[in-house]
């Protein structure tokens, strides 16, 4: 950029010295001046204008400032006071103002005098100006251009009498393209097929070919995720899971079924507002969901609903229209004609949306916060119909069952009554576990237990039980703290099996099942004071038969959480079981038997029917059942919506954009320097979508053409994808981008064709090297005399590895998934709550694309974040591509690439042919699709030969490196010759070729 | 890009006839590396720093309970905190639902130390030996009030997330001193007792828009002190070193045909790779430390990963070179249980910290090493839930708070700044975050207002448009 800056402009120079009439631009010279220099100061910012003086707009710059003077005199150099001040050499006159560390060049100045000295004339900013018919430049070398595009880079070539380059080669040119629009490099047949096809249409065959391929879509996806600020964690501190990922995946089948861009706008933005909207354009609506979500302890939710909503703002305003709103959420833009009305206009589209401004803070931990749609998989539902079904049946024949007339009642109830229980406390022994081990007062049987984190603890406990028969076993816990909490998830006595049941006051046996469940999820959570114990009665099936002697048994006890010391005491009994009723059973039992009301004698027998096993057998399965269907419900996957409450919510301009300082009240409202919002369009997200996508707009076409071409050519044609306004950088090829987005709309939004259209241009086809002459003029390629050629994103680096390892699983869609991943990361960065380890997945999880690996915003992949992917915490539009000696070590060491080398070494030796040279040059192409040249294969065969030599005395190396990973290795080969290729072929990872489109 | 990419960048800029907006020349010149530019053009001011040390203390420690001692409160004890003197701070939804806000008084005694006569709680026996090297300043604000914003803020100059971390900024204007390491490092523990751990996140050392050779890099415990760096199992260092011969060779034959200067960077990436799997490894073996190091550091120093642990890394990096190392030490978040909290917190932390200061000093370090020790807020003086006399908790306070600065170009031996008798409003000398982190930029040589990178079209700073250099603590 810094050379081309320097060459464009004393290019321009030279032009201006040649041609000192020709008059100076405001747009591509002036603007750019002032932008950057005075607009702070004399802006559209009212409160920040100083003098009086506002330069933005003509009639303003025109007219007297408050000391009087005229800062601009059209025609009359010596009356500007522009000029005067700019050249002044007072360190108090001199504008820019010394403190403001800028300064104007000569150049500059003069281009100011000369502007002036023309009549001061004012252009509206390109990027605003509206589409007028472009008419293809005329080029002297006729027969190179492949379709219009390529008229107006040769003309803009040959005027800077350079010449394009020559075509790539066949296997080069078949990795560009596959690469750009797949994201995975072509397969071997696919290549031989090219090469060998020498029709006049092949390159365009290929082309097709790949636009067809669902891994299309993939790829396509991968810039918008950025754009939409994707992730599978909420973000901020907490950074708990998400669930939007069928969004993800409807991006991807957007791609795929060549959704035109304007309706893709249209569903992302406003799905739910369509008439008769489906499930899929509800999905749709994700898009706007995706921004953070904070689930902090104590957060103010009107605080953050104002983040949200103005993440929304931003993000729109970004995405189509290349503005940096982000600047007017406090105060007026500085440099660009919008205003904070216009920020807080656009706010109340986004405004409406029933949420509550907090993240869920409570369990069951996957959940995701209002409004979402649920999206059950068809075998799902007839697992759902399956299991209700059955529930049903046991229902009945449970109630069946209750209504039955029981024998005997009238008996049990008179042992009831006159049952006395005893409880015999017992003994414990040993106790450990759990965040501070609790301590054993042995002098009254009491365990202390001090407060414990939020995750799973166990404490395990050795007590001593007497040696009578035993039916029954109960749990105090009580505190010595004014109130304290204690969330107990299991019980476990070795060896015996329970059963929750109630006496007294206890917990209800539905409150004490929970933690014989199995499930450290449901828990019984104990409010604890100090003066009344909690208690919990189990019943033993079967019984414990009397000993000789005492019996030792160990204890478990889960706890997820407790706030505040607890203290346990444990007992057991051996009075009959069926005596142990709650208290309102039992004091129905007290009664006589005429003096009983009907609901009384009801719940008497209710209550002996639940003690026959037969009753006992279909309520575990009733329970059972109950469980299964709440797992299947949990297995639904739900995806985050827009929706639009009935109730508008009321917008006011906030104050320096602080939440709690509201100002005037405004209603939903396009930008008031943009053509207007069409009457007959609704004032909603709606209208607001086809607005942007409206002909009349004349940012959204260019923006993203803009950006698909950066896509393809690695540099926007602006270069500045993200920044349409005056501080962006101006577009290279002016008239290239609005042919294109005219082009685009006339297509009907046809982003396949656009693509098409870039890919087949004789442009995109040009070989990618350098020449010193090429180097000097244009290191960045501004103008277009050579193909693309830079470093890959990271997904497609790792993607490409799993690819030519043969190791890629192409399934589409679905929860994102976990690859390997240094262990230790979460521990030493997240909150507790469960989410402080990352458990790598298996098998397939390990082989997906990289766009399906789990993206938590604290903590993103770490193979991914250091090839320059973004947190995703908020829009992001352009990617830097760095190069740095940490992405060296994680192609080198990373386990993903030391696994993918030896798969690609496996293919090496098994499809590669019966020789070395063969084999090395197999694994050479399938990376780079271009066979190697001698000097390389020399190099290659010497490496392998020196790492054969190597690992034939040293197979434990051998074994070790072949170890790495888990999908294992084919024990049949040679381990020394397959250790050997792969070194060879983590070496190929590492090379600047496999890494680099070129 | 760059080749070297630990190096400095400004220069290339220049160099590369970037007009570096924002950057005069003679300021330009200050950002650059003395040992390239200093003959020819002297720096607008010298530096007092050559590199910081920041003990973030995560969680936002008490300040009072720790520096702003209060001796009036203790007749305040369960009193509740004057309307007037509350104003209209805004609580967090932790506290905001209290009926009272009963004023607790810190149950630590303070008592002065040093020459100088420093007030400093008991809970810090170890830092109070360098009570006449320390300033403690009192009066430090913030606006955030949540742990998230606030430690952005903190980190970045702004609360929400995007821009590049101070030693990112450090980086890119200074670069590092060492070809083999990083110029910004950071290093993470855990609190040892069962305190309330804030999470943190990997934007904290991120480099926002700045390029990401700048973000810190995160030292661990454990196998891997930087991410990847051993090599797998099998493969020594003998046939890494020919692996990546190959890899070079082959990479300059591709180069002499596509002359592209990225391939030259990527063969130069791979050798600083190469150095750095044995620089780092050397740079965190802690083995070869003198015992009575570990006695100086504490019974925790021997445990990797511990905040006395990184402390040894901490000196070991600055003596390498490293610009700008950063620890981060969580937990201390003291809602409740404050008492045992800072306790538990402070046996932790106080010793090793205090053994750095020595360490730096008896190395002559201090000099031209500012070390600085602090939160994201500070916490009321209020009992967020029960009080009793010796137990109370503490809700975040972003109106004022403690930090305390040493070394290089610190005047120690002093507190600056006042607050109210209830630790509540500052009365005297505010300091912004924004003004401490101008004040750190300046003792480094960097003008706050200069070091600026231009993205989506406005030219950023660390200090945003703010920040007055806090002279007063200058020596």
């Amino acid at each position: 950029m810094k050379h081309t800056l320097t060459f464009l402009s004393t290019l321009l120079l030279a032009v201006v010295a040649v041609q000192a009439q020709e008059s100076v631009s405001f747009s591509r010279e002036i603007r750019p001046i002032l932008s950057d220099n005075c607009f702070s100061c004399h802006g559209p910012d009212e409160q920040q204008r100083k003098a009086g003086l506002r330069l933005d707009v003509r009639e303003a710059a025109l007219k007297a400032a408050k000391s009087g003077a005229f800062a601009i005199v059209p025609g009359d150099v010596k009356k500007s006071a522009l000029l005067k001040r700019v050249n002044s050499s007072d360190l108090d006159e001199v504008m820019p103002p010394p403190k403001s560390h800028k300064v104007l060049t000569s150049a500059q100045k003069l281009k100011l005098r000369q502007w002036i000295a023309q009549g001061a004339k004012y252009e509206e900013h390109w990027s605003f100006v509206a589409f007028a018919p472009v008419k293809l430049p005329a080029v002297r070398r006729k027969d190179w251009p492949r379709n219009p595009l390529d008229h107006f880079v040769l003309s803009r070539l040959e005027s800077a009498a350079l010449a394009p380059s020559t075509e790539a080669a066949k296997a080069v040119l078949i990795r560009r393209v596959t690469l750009d629009l797949t994201g995975l490099p072509p397969t071997l047949a696919e290549v031989d097929a090219f090469v060998a096809d020498t029709t006049a249409q092949a390159y365009e065959k290929v082309v097709d070919r790949l636009l067809k391929s669902p891994r299309y879509g993939e790829r396509m996806a991968i810039d918008w995720l950025d754009a939409a600020r994707y992730a599978d964690s909420n973000g901020y501190q907490v950074d708990r899971d998400r669930e939007l990922w069928p969004w993800r995946d409807w991006v991807i089948r957007a791609f795929n079924d060549n959704k035109p861009f304007d309706q893709f706008t249209i569903e992302q933005l406003a799905g739910d507002l369509l008439p008769n909207a489906t499930l899929e354009q509800k999905v749709a609506t994700g898009f706007h969901r995706n921004h953070m979500l904070n689930e902090e302890g104590g957060i103010i939710a009107e605080e953050f609903l104002a983040e949200y909503t103005a993440d929304r703002v931003e993000t729109t305003a970004a995405v189509w229209l290349g503005q940096t709103f982000n600047c007017c959420r406090c105060h007026d833009h500085k440099f660009d004609p919008f205003t904070q009305r216009d920020f807080y206009s656009l706010k109340a589209f986004f405004h409406n949306v029933p949420e509550k401004g907090v993240g869920i803070y409570a369990n069951p931990i996957r959940q995701n916060a209002p409004p979402f749609v649920k999206l059950p998989s068809p075998e799902t539902e007839a697992k759902l119909a399956a299991l209700n079904g059955r529930l049903k049946t046991v229902n009945d024949q449970l109630s069946a069952l209750t209504n039955r007339s029981v024998s005997g009642i009238e008996e049990w109830s008179q042992r009831v009554s006159s049952a006395v229980v005893k409880w015999e406390p017992v003994q414990l022994l040993t106790a450990s576990g759990g965040d501070q081990p609790p301590v054993i007062d042995a002098t009254v049987a009491t365990l202390e237990v001090g407060p414990q984190e939020t995750r799973p603890n166990t404490l395990k406990l050795t007590a001593r039980l007497p040696a009578g028969r035993i039916t029954a076993l109960r749990l105090e816990c009580g505190t010595t703290a004014t109130a304290a909490s204690f969330q107990w998830s299991e019980l476990k006595v070795a060896q015996h099996k329970l059963r929750a049941t109630a006496w007294g006051d206890s917990l209800a046996s539905t409150e004490t099942e929970k933690v014989l469940d199995n499930d450290r999820k449901t828990r019984a959570v104990l409010s604890l004071k100090p003066d009344r114990p909690v208690q919990a009665v189990f019943e033993f099936e079967p019984a414990l038969a009397p000993t000789n002697a005492s019996r030792e048994v160990q204890i478990e006890i889960g706890v997820e959480n407790a706030g505040g010391p607890s203290r346990w005491r444990l007992f057991v009994t051996e009075a009959q079981p069926e005596v142990l009723t709650p208290a309102a059973v039992e004091a129905i039992t007290k009664k006589a038997t005429a003096s009983r009301s009907a609901a009384e004698n009801k719940q008497l027998a209710a209550f002996r029917i639940s003690q026959q096993p037969e009753h006992r057998t279909f309520n575990d399965e009733l329970g059972s059942l109950k469980k299964q269907v709440a797992a299947a419900e949990n297995e639904i996957p739900t995806t985050l919506v827009m929706e639009e409450q009935k109730e508008p919510r009321p917008t006011f301009i906030l104050m320096r954009g602080a939440y709690d300082k509201p100002g005037t009240s405004v209603t939903a409202a396009t930008p008031a320097v943009l053509p207007a919002l069409a009457p007959e369009l609704p004032r909603n997200r709606l209208g607001l979508a086809k607005w942007l996508v409206s002909s009349q707009n004349p940012l959204t076409a260019r923006v993203i053409v803009n950006r698909f071409w950066q896509q393809v050519f690695g540099t926007g044609l602006v270069k500045t994808s993200e920044d349409f306004g005056s501080q962006g950088a101006l577009p290279s090829h002016p008239e290239l981008l609005d042919w294109l987005a005219q082009e685009f709309i006339r297509s009907g939004w046809d982003v396949k064709h656009l693509m098409r259209l870039m890919v087949t241009s004789a442009t995109y086809r040009q070989g990618s090297r350098l020449t010193p002459a090429l180097r000097e003029r244009d290191l960045e390629n501004r103008l277009l005399a050579r193909g693309p050629r830079h470093r890959l994103m990271g997904e497609f680096i790792r993607d490409q590895a799993l690819a030519a390892s043969g190791l890629l699983l192409d399934q589409l869609g679905g929860p994102s998934v976990k690859p390997y991943h240094p262990p230790g990361l979460y521990e030493q960065i997240t909150a507790g709550n469960g989410y402080n380890t990352y458990v790598p997945g298996k098998g397939d999880d390990l082989r997906r694309r990289s766009l399906y690996t789990y993206w938590k915003r604290s903590v993103p992949h770490p193979a991914m974040l250091l090839f320059d992917a973004p947190f995703r915490e908020s829009c992001t539009l352009r990617r830097p591509r760095t190069n740095t000696p940490l992405q060296a070590l994680n192609l080198l060491n990373d386990p993903t690439y030391v696994e993918a080398a030896r798969f690609l070494a496996q293919r090496m030796m098994k499809e590669g042919g019966s020789t070395e040279e063969t084999r090395l040059i197999a694994g050479f192409r399938l990376l780079l699709t271009r066979p190697p040249s001698p000097a390389e294969l020399k190099v290659l065969q010497a490496a392998y030969e020196r790492a054969r030599t190597d690992f034939t005395k040293d197979m434990e190396a051998a074994k070790l490196l072949l170890a790495v990973g888990s999908a294992g290795y084919d024990a049949k080969l040679n381990l020394a010759e397959l250790a050997a290729y792969t070194t060879v072929a983590s070496t190929l990872f590492n090379l600047d070729e496999t890494v680099t489109k070129e | 890009m760059s080749p070297q990419p630990f190096h400095n960048e400004l220069s290339r800029r220049h160099f590369l006839g970037r007009s570096a907006t924002g950057i005069g020349a003679a300021a330009l010149a200050s950002l650059l590396s003395p040992r390239l530019f200093a003959a020819t053009q002297p720096p607008q001011f010298a530096p007092k720093a050559k590199r910081i040390i920041w003990l973030t203390q995560a969680g936002a420690p008490s300040q009072l309970d720790l520096f702003d001692y209060k001796p009036g409160l203790s007749s305040q004890f369960d009193k509740d905190l004057p309307a007037s003197v509350r104003g209209e701070q805004r609580l967090t939804g932790m506290t905001a639902g209290q009926k009272r806000f009963p004023v607790a008084p810190s149950v630590f005694k303070f008592h002065q130390h040093g020459q100088s006569g420093l007030w400093l709680s008991e809970s810090l026996p170890h830092t109070a030996k360098f009570a006449d090297d320390i300033c403690v300043i009192r009066s430090l604000h913030t606006e955030a009030i949540n742990h998230d914003p606030a430690m952005t803020l903190l980190q970045t100059g702004h609360q929400i997330g995007g821009r590049p971390a101070f030693g990112a900024w450090v980086s890119y204007g200074l670069g590092s001193e060492n070809s083999d390491l990083p110029a910004f490092v950071a290093l993470i523990s855990r609190p040892s007792g069962p305190t309330n751990a804030q999470p943190l996140h990997e934007r904290m050392w991120g480099s926002g828009f700045l390029p990401s050779r700048h973000q810190g890099v995160r030292f661990s415990s454990g196998k891997d002190p930087v991410l990847f760096l051993s090599n797998p199992p099998g493969i020594t260092p003998e046939r890494r070193r020919a692996m990546l011969d190959d890899a070079a060779t082959l990479n300059r034959l591709h180069f002499a045909e596509y002359q592209d200067p990225e391939t030259q960077s990527r063969i130069d990436q791979y050798e600083l790779a190469f150095r750095m799997q044995s620089a780092v490894p050397d740079l965190a073996d802690l083995s070869k430390e003198p015992a009575d190091i570990f006695d100086r550091y504490g019974p925790e120093s021997k445990k990797p990963g511990t905040y006395a642990a990184n402390c040894i890394l901490a000196r070991r990096l600055a003596e390498r070179g490293v610009r700008f190392i950063q620890l981060y030490h969580r937990g201390w978040d003291q809602h409740n249980n404050l008492p045992s909290g800072v306790k538990s917190q402070c046996h932790d932390t106080d010793q090793p910290t205090a053994a750095l200061l020595a360490e730096l000093k008896g190395r002559g370090m201090l000099e031209d090493t500012l070390v600085i020790w602090g939160g994201e807020f500070g916490r009321t003086v209020y009992s967020q839930g029960a009080l009793t006399k010796d137990n109370y908790g503490r809700d975040h306070h972003p109106r004022c708070y403690s930090i305390w600065l040493a070394g290089a170009g610190i005047k120690g031996g002093q507190t600056y700044g006042e607050t109210d008798d209830f630790s509540y409003n500052i009365v005297k000398d505010p300091v912004h975050i924004h003004d401490l982190n101008a004040t750190a930029l300046h003792l480094l040589g960097l003008d706050h207002t200069k070091l600026t990178f231009r993205f989506q079209g406005r030219d950023y700073r660390l200090t945003d448009v703010h920040g007055e250099i806090v002279k007063p603590i200058l020596a």
